[in-house]
């Protein structure tokens, strides 16, 4: 069977093939190899860029395959983020805490010890208690659980809710735009529990990895973000052909039809709605330890659109375009936004691009969708027609 | 009641009238408290000064707070003006001006706290001083500081009163006083009961006054007015705090007071016979802190059981200040109505409220439901438009300085600028895609971050202002609870003007028959001449224009940033969804129910805005589950797919 | 012989429009019924309501042996009950292939992990021939089905609702926009589909009507006007009158 599988999928072949080149090339490039040609940061943006490509692969799944453009995908990858974040801040706050308690003429108890962490990471919101949300965040494995379990089972409860009442097009887009809202706005409480528009932060530090330096850290988040992207690719390249995919391609066609050939349509919907949300938070999670600070501004309904128009100028309803589409794009924000492309002198006028970047995206972003609707993937397509012919 | 008032007017102004006519013999015999005054022996000479009655006092005392007071070396007083070395004097008395050296006369300083002493003399001639806004600002200060003496005067100063609104006010604050302070209990009960359909904030602050009480705790209940008594057990630990601070009990040891004990008594690295190691269990500590104890090492442990029996011995109360129980229970009553009073206002104020938050959803979604709910097109540019309309009112008030002309300009003008944005929009992006919803969804969401972006470019990151003419700057004061800015009434007002515009266009004009030609059958209206590409782009000028107007108006009260439109654009797409799409009176429903449920969440929890928003999202998202369609469906067929 | 489909005493309105007016039908397995009438009398609202799209006003729909009633089931609960239908509008799924089309309509189980699974049965491949076959599509089995023709369209419709093996076949003007060879061979594929089970035909043209040479049912105003042969109901004044009176 698994032959079969990648003789009908060649792409996947080519995809892992040129993912563990790139991984093998990074890293014999690293700080941590020795040779240091990729800085640290730099290495770590590429590996936040794998875990955006993930969950933009994800996004190509639920929209270019499933037809539910779903405007909250982000937020997965966000709770995903927060969930592991939440376990990253306790332990290394223990970590500190306990030190500094071993000066103390008394061993401390349990209670202060807890109480110490609590003003530690709550201080900023002015509390010290734990609220009910971080009651597992002492346990790795429970928070590691949440970062899939809990993107999951929102988009459980939320799809069946949405397609149930048959929320279809872009109402449903509306809906999954207002949960993104309401989850955003509730993260930004501190009545939440989560430190309000602070955030959590110190993520880049790994409780119990105190000796290993930044630079071969990096190196290992980025390996883990090249493996989980290479799985999830083929996971969902595993979802979307043979006759599931069909029935998933189908529904984004005709979804009535789909319906009245005796599929009940919203289980699927449901299915790929919730694998790509969890999907969403395994990104998330490999995410911000990398980035090394999560708020909650991360979660606004904007970065989720933002996810689409990767998606969309990467090409829809091919996994490798989203890829391309997720990692061009973010690649090149940085490097407007960052300041490293050089300004335009008009004579009359500089134009700046962190202040025109924007600008730029959001008018290809019209282009694309107007001109090139199958994005950058869509160029593949007229190689191989050329290839053809000749 | 009224009669009373009028007895004690007649008391009081028939006293001072047998006595001197000139102010200085006064001054003379209390010129040691006058020349250095201090707030104990001051108001000697205050009282002779004031029950003199006579016309100068007013100006003297004025003047005499304002430190413009001079004393000769004789002892003489003198109203002065200096200028250089010399000195411009006034008789008190006289009123004869003359000019004389500095250096004979002496100016007189009082302290704060006397001139405080010097106002409260001169209130009483104030109220009833020829000058309207002289007696306004006696009244004034008296409802600032209310004390027992200022009744008298003011009750006297009632009768006399020539100005209509001053005398009401008069009345208002002498019944204010008396039910203070007023010496007789059954004034004062009649006075707090004539307080009873009274609802501003100044009334139930006199109640609250009155019910001022303070906490005791005692072996035994005491003989005096008990407001109500407590059970300790509820708070356990604050309670034995307050026992401690009465002195009725020894100090229980915190935590880390046991902990600094143990830390102190550490011998040759063990406590109490505990090893050091042990103590990360909070019970070993205490036992060990127990063990100290027993040595007499450190004072005994308070335990629970030690607390509680305390506790248990106590009486913990609450006793008013006022020592008269008819007058508290009166003041009692009164308050229960004046807050029931009250909570029918506040459930008034509330929904005028909730109705201008349902007229600014209503202004901001009316635009939408035109695009989205008649033309089916999603426009995530609509907020950046209204951001857009907001911007041009700026502009426009950059240019004309007179607010309500700029305000008269700007509203059409953003409209235009908003409708051509519009029109240009619709014939460059979304008239190529028609029948593909989503993918305008994301084209125009791709030119709305480009609007968002250019805004900021141009107008900068901060907020820039939009500021209302006079003639909206105000509030609409029905009573200290129920209040509305002018601001949102005029929102109101044009969120009704375009309800009636909108569906007159679409139900009256040409250009609304054609539109709902080409909504409901395309083929057949362009069959008919209509153009339908004409009518698309006519449609959604309209809706972008609206957003502009929109704009104008959100604008004026709130701040004007480049991020204004996606503060609105999702609760606008909710308002139009719930309402039921293609549908004005739909959106006005939709706009109705966010604006009122936004309100009715944030008064069940008024700490948090941002979780009444939170909330509502999450009703949103079940209603849609009873009324996919929204509460003004169509029904049948045409609302298929 | 017992009835498969029993519709009885239904009605639906909308918006205060009566589209089906205390209609009642019955139809029997194996049988080959068309239904006829002039625009608006109801015929695709009644498709509507036994495929579950629409839920009546009142009435009931009672199916099978056992008598279920259909009414409180969704769509794909009555599809896989043994209703197919046929749009009037070739649905086809354009961007995939006849292949994938004819695999999708199978008669295999159909919960989302079967298919990740594979738990389909194993004969598709020949399921998928046997079809293809029938419906003359053999040699464009790889094809996009969006580059066929309007007729192979409708021809690889009706091959999905085969592949669905239905107990009953509703289908909504099946010869509209067809060359007379092709009304020849759909007619054939109905007739034979109708030798196994129920075949519910809606269609406006009489020639293919006759054709069919079935049992007529007239709707007018959402209601059975008359029933019976077709020379029998053309006979009937008043069906004379609604197609001719107006």
């Amino acid at each position: 069977m698994n032959n079969s599988f990648i003789a009908k999928n060649p792409s996947v072949l080519w995809f892992l093939l040129g993912l563990s080149l790139f991984t093998v090339l990074v890293s014999i490039l690293s700080e941590a190899a020795g040779t240091a040609l990729i800085s640290t940061s730099f290495l770590k943006t590429l590996g936040k860029t794998l875990c955006l490509c993930l969950v933009a692969i994800a996004m190509d799944v639920v929209w270019g395959y499933c037809g539910i453009l779903s405007l909250g995908h982000f937020a997965f990858f966000g709770i995903g983020g927060y969930a592991i974040g939440m376990w990253l801040m306790y332990d290394r706050t223990k970590d500190i805490v306990v030190t500094s308690l071993e000066n103390n003429i008394l061993p401390p108890t349990p209670d202060e010890i807890t109480t110490a962490i609590g003003s530690q990471i709550f201080g900023v919101v002015g509390s010290s208690e734990f609220p009910v949300i971080w009651a597992f965040s002492h346990s790795l494995t429970l928070q590691l659980l949440a970062v899939v379990l809990v993107p999951g089972l929102l988009a459980l409860v939320f799809g069946w809710l949405a397609f149930r009442s048959r929320v279809t097009g872009v109402y449903l887009s509306i809906l999954t735009q207002a949960m993104t809202l309401a989850l955003s706005l509730y993260f930004f409480q501190n009545d939440t529990g989560l430190r309000g528009n602070n955030g959590l932060s110190g993520l880049q530090n790994i409780p119990g990895l105190d000796d290993v330096s930044q630079a071969t850290l990096s190196l290992w988040f980025f390996w883990a973000s090249a493996f989980a992207l290479g799985s999830g690719y083929l996971l969902f390249v595993w979802m979307t052909s043979g006759k599931f995919g069909s029935v998933i391609r189908a529904i984004r066609d005709n979804e009535a039809r789909v319906r009245f050939l005796g599929y009940h349509v919203e289980s699927y919907k449901l299915f790929i709605f919730t694998v790509t949300a969890m999907v969403a938070g395994v990104a998330g999670a490999l995410y911000y330890p990398q980035a090394g600070i999560i708020n909650p501004a991360e979660i606004a309904p904007i970065a989720s659109i933002y996810l689409a128009v990767w998606v969309a100028i990467g090409g829809r309803g091919r996994l490798y375009g989203a890829v391309i589409g997720a990692a061009v794009v973010s690649l090149m924000s940085s490097w407007f936004t960052g300041g490293g492309a050089p300004d335009i002198n008009l004579g009359i006028y500089v134009i700046n691009w962190t202040d025109w970047w924007l600008v730029l995206l959001g008018l290809t972003f019209v282009a694309v969708t107007l001109f090139f609707p199958k994005g950058i993937g869509g160029l593949f397509d007229l190689l191989a027609r050329k290839g053809k012919q000749s | 009641m009224r009669s009373a008032l009028f007895a004690l007017i007649l008391v009081i102004c028939s006293g001072p009238m047998a006595f001197a006519q000139t102010l200085q013999p006064i001054l003379q015999t209390h010129a040691k408290e006058i020349a250095k005054p201090s707030r104990s022996s001051v108001s000697d000479a205050l009282d002779a000064i004031a029950v003199s009655g006579l016309p100068q006092v007013t100006g003297f005392l004025e003047q005499w707070a304002n430190k413009n007071v001079w004393q000769r070396n004789d002892g003489v007083f003198f109203i002065g003006m200096a200028s250089g070395d010399d000195i411009s004097l006034t008789d008190v008395d006289t009123g004869t001006t003359t000019i004389a050296s500095k250096s004979d006369y002496k100016q007189l300083k009082p302290n704060g706290g006397v001139r405080r002493l010097i106002g409260t003399a001169l209130v009483q001639f104030q109220l009833i001083d020829p000058d309207l806004s002289r007696r306004e600002s006696a009244v004034a200060s008296i409802a600032r500081r209310p004390e027992a003496a200022q009744l008298a005067p003011l009750l006297a100063s009632i009768e006399p009163e020539v100005d209509g609104a001053l005398k009401a006010r008069k009345i208002q604050l002498a019944n204010f006083l008396s039910a203070r302070f007023a010496d007789d209990p059954k004034d004062r009960i009649a006075a707090i009961n004539s307080l009873s359909s009274d609802t501003s904030v100044e009334a139930r602050a006199v109640l609250n006054q009155i019910l001022s009480t303070k906490a005791g705790v005692a072996k035994s209940l005491p003989d005096a007015n008990v407001a109500a008594t407590f059970d300790p057990m509820g708070t356990p630990d604050m309670s034995y705090l307050a026992l401690v601070n009465a002195d009725f009990a020894p100090a229980k040891q915190t935590q880390a007071d046991i902990k600094a004990a143990l830390e102190t008594n550490i011998v040759e690295g063990r406590i109490g016979g505990f090893a050091l190691n042990q103590m990360t269990d909070p019970t070993i500590r205490e036992t060990a802190y127990a063990a100290l104890a027993a040595d007499g090492l450190v004072p005994r442990l308070i335990t629970k059981g030690a607390r509680d029996a305390a506790l248990e011995d106590h009486v913990f109360f609450a006793l008013y200040d006022e020592p008269n129980a008819d007058i508290t229970n009166a003041a009692q009553t009164v308050l229960k109505t004046v807050e029931s009073r009250v909570a029918t206002a506040q459930i008034a104020d509330l929904t005028l409220d909730a109705l201008s938050l349902a007229s600014i959803f209503f202004l901001a979604a009316i635009g939408l439901a035109i695009t989205f709910g008649v033309m089916g097109v999603i426009n995530m540019a609509h907020g950046e438009f209204i951001m857009m309309g907001a911007y041009t009112g700026y502009v426009v008030q950059l240019f004309v300085t007179n607010y309500t002309v700029s305000l008269m300009i700007a509203l059409p003008l953003a409209f235009a600028v908003t409708f051509a944005a519009g029109v240009v929009m619709e014939r460059l992006v979304i008239r190529r895609l028609y029948h593909r919803p989503l993918e305008t969804l994301l084209a125009t969401f791709g030119i709305s971050i480009a609007l968002q972006q250019l805004a900021k470019n141009v107008f900068g990151t901060q907020a820039r202002p939009l500021t209302s003419p006079d003639w909206l700057a105000g509030a609409w004061v029905f009573n200290d609870v129920i209040q509305i800015s002018f601001i949102r009434i005029a929102i109101f007002v044009l969120a009704l003007l375009f309800l009636g515009l909108i569906i007159y266009i679409l139900k009256r004009t040409r250009l609304g028959l054609e539109v709902r030609a080409v909504t409901q059958n395309p083929g057949m209206a362009s069959s008919m001449g209509i153009n339908p590409d004409r009518i698309n782009m006519m449609t959604f000028g309209l809706g972008s224009g609206i957003a502009g107007i929109a704009g104008v108006a959100i604008g004026l009260y709130a701040k004007v940033t480049s991020e204004m439109g996606s503060d609105y654009i999702v609760q606008s797409f909710m308002t139009v969804v719930v309402g039921g799409v293609g549908n004005v009176w739909g959106t006005l429903a939709g706009a109705a129910m966010i604006g009122f449920g936004q309100k009715g969440i944030e008064w069940l929890n008024p700490s948090n805005t941002l979780a009444a928003q939170t909330y509502m999202i999450l009703f949103v998202i079940l209603f849609i589950q009873f009324r996919p369609k929204g509460i003004v469906a169509l029904k049948g067929r045409a609302a298929g797919d | 012989m017992s009835a498969l489909l029993e519709v009885s005493g239904v009605s639906v309105s909308f918006d205060g429009f009566k589209a089906i007016n205390n209609l009642s039908i019955q139809v029997a397995e194996p049988e080959l019924r068309a239904i006829i009438g002039p625009n608006g009398a109801g015929k695709t609202t009644f498709m509507d309501i036994v495929t579950g799209k629409t839920k009546p006003d009142e009435g009931y729909v009672i199916w099978g042996e056992k008598s279920v009633s259909l009414l409180g089931m969704s769509e794909s609960q009555i599809a896989q009950a043994g209703i197919g239908r046929k749009f009037q509008k070739p649905t086809v799924f354009e961007a995939q292939t006849v292949r994938e089309n004819i695999t999708l309509a199978l008669k295999n189980p159909r919960k989302p992990l079967d298919l990740l699974l594979n738990r389909a049965a194993l004969d598709t491949e020949e399921r998928v021939r046997a079809i293809s076959d029938e419906i003359g599509l053999s040699d464009a089995l790889d094809q996009t089905s969006g580059a066929l023709s309007h007729g192979q369209k409708q021809w690889l419709e009706i091959g999905m609702l085969l592949a669905q093996d239905p107990r009953l076949l509703l289908v909504d003007e099946p010869a509209a926009g067809m060359s007379a060879v092709e009304r020849e061979k759909t007619t054939d594929i109905l007739v034979h589909a109708a030798k196994t089970r129920a075949v519910i035909v809606v269609e406006h043209d009489m020639d293919f009507v006759r054709r069919l040479n079935c049992k007529v049912t007239v709707l007018h105003q959402g209601s059975v006007l008359a029933e019976g042969s077709l020379d029998h109901v053309t006979k009937n004044k008043d069906v004379v009158d609604v197609y001719l009176g107006r």
